[in-house]
């Protein structure tokens, strides 16, 4: 077994240069203008079945720089990583590491040569210990035994390198998915990676978290290691990165400094028409009256969110702003009955109602698109058609099924609507990229006319485009009289749609807030920050 | 062509098809079907009669897999509700009346439904693995079925109980129309009606199915509840074919056989889409599997060495892993051989 | 606030680990106190040791299920390899051959059934359900071709294992068969503690995807797994020959079943990746107590045994569900 690992750390390693030389390079790279690149993709192409992902992508990544790696969903940014660390095999085109070509036939093979990709979903084993993480594979051994003593402190120092004092005995899973990531990057930084691919990091962290991840990414720049960097967040791009490659339909668009380009030329480059589009939306009307549609009264959970109390009127979007873990998703989960509430009384309608199920829920006319599709939203194995009409056969119950022609009437008719890609009822939900699994959803809830409709980060991970037809569609919808909940962690779109604003801090429903002409997105912040109630 | 192919059913069809030949090359008037006193008679039907209550388990386990969950303990049941028939029937004054043995019959079932309830509620209800929540009544069904008959083996001469395992009507065994009306009316209340459409939606993703408003706890229990079913009337068709009942032995390793044979159908263990045709199939590949072992000569002691070999090859050629490695290989010539060696080192 | 509730959470966790095995242990003691009370002669150390000479078989091949369940596998063809290393032994033992010959063949044949299963399980991806169910058949198929009767060893060296008693002191002692699976025990905790092996093993069991990514080596950990229960299988089986002097194809029928529950028992998940060798010893020891008690109740018939292990299964999975609940809630 050590052999075999020894063996292939060796063929790894002799491709490259040395330890020492490294340094020297990164010395040499500071003092030149232009640093050579430490990574050079060249005229890479990559077909999949029908699909061209990737056509003469070049790329470039120079030691001690972050690089954001742009372009929406499909353009090939993640296909683009996959090449990159041997997850996928390459058709056309070059990759040279450090001025050697390299081929990598693994995800491991990469991270031998020092390239370590840390994932979104953390790719460590949750069920063993920090230190573990960090070590496995590797650990330090005498005579074979592992040394767990040993483990433990080096695993404190590198920890406490990247400003982190955690208890590396304590199993992973009971920290934070930020601190996995941290714990991941530390694993990735011991291992001796020369380049960091953090594929969507940010999207499930707060704002804290994100501050502690870019201050680790900052000291690793510092270090010489040279980062690639994915995120769906404009603002976190602008803040961190130096350099950025854009990518659209697996085409390159061009590479720019980000200080040299605005974010409305980056949209318009990412998606290929102007941002326009997104600003389209007119301020929402803040009055109206309308009757109230859900009346909730001292709602609460305890360690979920703190008791609240909150009125949705028909035909009104209520927007709640927020960071991740503030209590937005619990306050909807509440008002779905996915989870019970402890205290507090709910009204719908007028009626006072508990809600002890989903079930009892839909049944009364709401509709829940979790923040989560693949968990807890769509089922990946049915077709297009089967996800849509889901929801209305649950109501209906098993004993009365939905004609076959009347499903593919409404079927049809929102593929039509809601322009979902590829138009086949029949194609399994799992094939679809992430805005359209989302308009898949959102298809399934408005088939049932809903009076209230809840979008928990409806927007998050999909692209621009989509984007801009889900806003356009909560508009749309609420005109048409429906009542809806709107989550995001955005707030121009938060304040773009609601009528009116709740603000949670820390599983608190602290301020609700008109969306009249004086609310900002700097106002909205503050009131976060603070938590005061105005 | 391409499309035939591609079906999921094409490998399990094969198989059968070429175990039926075999039958056809080594035994003579395999194929033939007779009729005597009025009663049908032959090879084919005698995979039928024999492979009923393996088909009726199977039904039920196809549901419960496609919950992408399991049932270990319908052997337990077949053995329970078998017993449990016996005991009411023997307790009978006439053993041959008919109200009396419907009620015994009648017993035995609900109980078998009680116990699907039991797993279901385990599954459901306070959210054990399925293959833990089943494996107790797994481990504790025997004990049960032997308390019932005291760990005696317990005979019955009923005719009237005779009929469900032994007897003819309109010429057919009796447990072929059995199974002809449960698959029916599985068929229909998954396929016709929507209960196919939830089941598959638990069992690819039972949070979101939950959030989409379906009672996946209820969707569960019932279909442990009709697993149970399942498995009771195989167990009176067992117990009645026999006219005993073994508690020890009665449906042994059944569940192992329904599962396999659900498996060869094509409906895969993690759940989701399910196939009641290809599960049907793959209970029949199984029994014919029996029946040719018989049929050709081969020494009875080798039948499951060659179940083993079946079971290894029909998988294999299922699996996409291995199918991709072979025809990987077939293109680069080097590698050829190692494709057969595989199967042989399986088989060893 | 997140160093906060990873502080809670922490000092919740860590024992929380310990639990199951904690329980099945204060289990063991109750039953053995019970039993004591209950019973004359009965609180004796002996009664324990006998509990390991007569399940010392079970120890050993619930050993290797350990290794298996761990990585969220299962293996339901111990048995078998069971019954097969007995017939194996038994029939070349008649045949003439030297018993360590015939010893290190059959541990041979275990090991290389469970590496051949193993190996169709990750490199074809078939579940492993399905696989060692293949296996089961295979192994039990090969018993009858050997022979449908039971074969009597009359071999000095079989026949003076099965007699010999190690003196541990006093008035106790015990068989060469019971230190054999203690042995297996201890070397089986070190190498799941101590050794790269042991910690991918829970690694894979955590999240294979992960430990694919990591680079560690699923492919020889599950192969692995599946070859050391296939040799404890078989070691097993040795250790059942000793204890039977016979070769049976229908012995150890059921004993997968056993050997999983001895796991569960023991506080082991059945998903993989979370649970300790000792929580299987234990299990092991409180199924065969259930047996003592019952043959010292004297009245009651042997099918209790089962319906009391069913009944201790359903207790202890419940508690394992009590305990776990809170932690399963978190995933985000």
């Amino acid at each position: 077994m050590r052999g075999i690992a020894c063996l292939r750390h060796d063929r790894a390693g002799g491709a490259l240069p040395t330890v020492s030389g490294r340094h020297g390079n990164t010395g040499e790279g500071h003092r030149m203008a232009a640093p050579a690149p430490i990574l050079r993709m060249s005229g890479i192409g990559k077909q999949f079945p029908g699909v061209k992902a990737l056509d003469r992508v070049d790329f470039r990544l120079l030691p001690g720089e972050v690089h954001a790696l742009m372009g929406e969903n499909g353009a090939g940014k993640s296909t683009l990583i996959k090449v990159l660390t041997g997850v996928h095999d390459i058709d056309a085109g070059e990759i040279e590491l450090e001025g050697r070509r390299v081929a990598f036939s693994s995800p491991l093979a990469a991270q031998q040569a020092g390239i370590s990709t840390v994932y979104q979903e953390v790719n460590l084993c949750a069920n063993l210990s920090v230190a573990e993480n960090i070590f496995i594979g590797r650990e330090p051994r005498r005579f074979g035994r592992i040394q767990w003593k040993t483990m433990r402190r080096r695993a404190v120092e590198i920890l406490s390198r990247l400003d982190l004092d955690l208890d590396v005995s304590a199993p992973l899973a009971s920290y934070s998915l930020a601190i996995q990531q941290m714990v991941a990057i530390a694993r990735a930084v011991d291992i001796d990676a020369k380049v960091l691919i953090l594929d969507e990091p940010t999207s499930s962290l707060d704002a804290d978290e994100v501050a502690q991840l870019f201050r680790v990414m900052r000291r690793l720049k510092e270090q010489g290691i040279a980062i690639l960097f994915v995120s769906h967040f404009l603002d976190q791009i602008y803040e961190i990165s130096d350099r950025m490659t854009i990518l659209r339909n697996g085409a390159l668009v061009g590479e720019y400094r980000t200080s040299e380009l605005s974010q409305v030329e980056l949209v318009g480059k990412m998606i290929g028409r102007e941002l326009a589009d997104l600003e389209k939306l007119e301020a929402r009307p803040s009055a109206l009256e309308a009757a109230p549609l859900v009346e909730a009264e001292q709602l609460g959970r305890s360690g979920a969110i703190e008791p609240f109390t909150l009125t949705i009127h028909e035909g009104e979007v209520v927007g709640l702003a927020g960071l991740l873990g503030s209590g937005r998703t619990e306050i909807a989960r509440l008002l779905f009955g996915a989870d019970h509430a402890g205290t507090g009384s709910l009204k719908i309608g007028g009626e006072q109602v508990n809600l002890r199920t989903p079930r009892s829920a839909v049944s009364r006319n709401l509709a829940f698109c979790s923040e989560n599709r693949r968990a807890e939203g769509l089922i990946p194995d049915l077709t297009v058609r089967e996800n849509i009409i889901l929801a209305l056969q649950a109501v209906r119950g098993w004993t009365r099924p939905i004609p076959r022609r009347k499903q593919d009437e409404l079927v049809d008719k929102y593929i039509t609507a809601l322009n979902i890609r590829p138009a086949n009822p029949e194609q399994l939900v799992r094939n679809l990229s992430g805005g359209n699994q989302q308009k898949v959803l959102l298809a399934r809830w408005l088939i049932l006319e809903p009076r209230l409709l809840i979008l928990d980060e409806p927007t998050r991970g999909i692209d621009v485009g989509a984007k801009a037809e889900i806003q356009r569609l909560v508009a749309e919808l609420s005109d048409g009289g429906m009542a809806v909940l709107f989550i995001s962690a955005e707030l121009e779109e938060v304040l773009r749609l609601s009528h009116k604003v709740g603000v949670l801090r820390d599983r608190r429903l602290v301020a609700e807030l008109d969306n009249d002409e004086g609310l900002t997105t700097d106002a909205l912040t503050e009131t976060i920050a603070s938590g005061a109630r105005s | 062509m391409n499309r035939i192919l591609k079906h999921r059913l094409f490998w399990p069809v094969v198989v059968l098809v070429a175990l039926l030949l075999l039958n056809l090359v080594f035994t003579d008037g395999f194929f033939r079907i007779q009729m005597k006193e009025g009663h049908l008679y032959g090879s084919l039907i005698d995979i039928f009669r024999f492979g009923a209550p393996l088909i009726l388990v199977a039904t039920g386990m196809t549901l419960v897999i496609a919950t992408s969950g399991i049932d270990l303990s319908v052997g337990s049941v077949v053995a329970i509700a078998g017993a449990l028939a016996c005991m009411q029937i023997s307790d009978l004054s006439d053993q041959n009346s008919v109200t009396g043995v419907l009620s015994a019959v009648g017993i035995a079932l609900v109980l078998s439904v009680v116990l699907g309830l039991w797993n279901g509620f385990l599954v459901a209800g306070i959210g054990i693995q399925p293959i833990i929540a089943t494996l107790i009544l797994m481990v504790a069904g025997r004990g049960l079925a032997q308390l019932i008959t005291d760990g005696q083996i317990t005979t019955v001469q009923s005719s009237s109980y005779k009929l469900i395992g032994g007897g003819y009507w309109l010429t057919l065994p009796f447990g072929i129309i059995i199974v002809a009306v449960v698959l029916a009316l599985t068929a229909f209340l998954t396929r016709r009606l929507a209960l196919g459409l939830l089941i598959e939606s638990v069992g690819g993703n039972a949070e979101a199915s939950r959030l989409a408003g379906i009672s996946a706890r209820g969707v569960l229990i019932m279909v442990y509840a009709f697993c149970g079913l399942c498995a009771g009337i195989a167990g009176l068709m067992i117990s009645s074919n026999v006219s005993s009942a073994d508690g020890n032995n009665a449906g042994l390793w059944i569940e192992l056989d329904a599962i396999l044979a659900v498996v060869i159908g094509g409906t895969p263990l993690s759940g989701g889409r399910f196939s009641l045709s290809g599960t049907v199939l793959g209970a029949l590949i199984i029994q014919t599997l029996t029946t040719t072992i018989y049929s050709i000569g081969v020494p009875p002691e080798t039948t499951l060495l060659f179940k083993a070999l079946v079971v290894t090859i029909v998988c294999l050629i299922q699996s996409p892993a291995f199918r991709s490695k072979v025809f990987h290989r077939r293109r680069r010539p080097v590698a050829a051989s190692a494709a057969p060696e595989e199967k042989v080192r399986v088989s060893a | 606030m997140t160093s906060i509730t990873g502080l809670l959470d922490r000092r919740r966790t860590i024992p929380q680990k310990y639990i199951p095995v904690l329980v099945t242990a204060g289990l063991f003691v109750a039953m053995f106190v019970t039993g004591g009370i209950r019973y004359e002669n009965f609180a004796t150390g002996q009664i324990i040791l006998n509990v390991f000479i007569d399940n010392a078989f079970l120890l050993v091949v619930a050993v290797g299920m350990t290794f298996v369940i761990l990585t969220g596998g299962i293996d339901l063809s111990v048995g078998s390899v069971v019954a097969l290393a007995t017939m194996l032994s038994a029939s070349l033992l008649k045949d003439g051959w030297p018993a360590y010959a015939v010893m290190v063949l059959v541990l041979v044949i275990g090991g290389v059934l469970g590496l051949a299963m193993g190996a169709i399980i990750h490199y074809f991806e078939i579940q492993p359900f399905i696989v060692t169910l293949a296996g089961m058949f295979l192994a039990r198929g090969l018993c009858y071709t050997i022979s449908t009767e039971s074969i009597p060893i009359d071999n000095p060296t079989f026949t003076d294992i099965a007699q010999t008693r190690v003196n541990l002191g006093g008035d106790l002692s015990v068989s060469p068969s019971a230190v054999i699976a203690v042995v297996v025990v201890v070397i089986a905790a070190y190498v799941l503690h101590y050794t790269r092996l042991g910690r991918n093993v829970y690694a894979t069991g955590g999240s294979e995807q992960s430990a694919l990514l990591m680079g560690l080596p699923v492919a020889r950990t599950k192969i692995a797994v599946y070859t050391i229960s296939g040799f404890c299988s078989a070691l097993g089986g040795l250790l059942f020959a000793f204890y039977s002097l016979s070769g049976y194809g229908l012995s150890a029928v059921g004993m997968e079943l056993d050997a999983i529950a001895a796991v569960v028992i023991g506080g082991t998940l059945l998903t993989g990746g979370s649970g300790f060798l000792i929580g299987t010893v234990l299990g092991v020891l409180v199924l065969g107590l259930i047996q003592t008690i019952i043959s010292f109740e004297g009245t009651l018939s042997s099918w209790w045994t089962r319906i009391f292990i069913g009944m201790l299964l359903f207790v202890f999975i419940l508690l394992q569900r009590v305990f776990s609940g809170g932690s399963r809630r978190r995933t985000p």
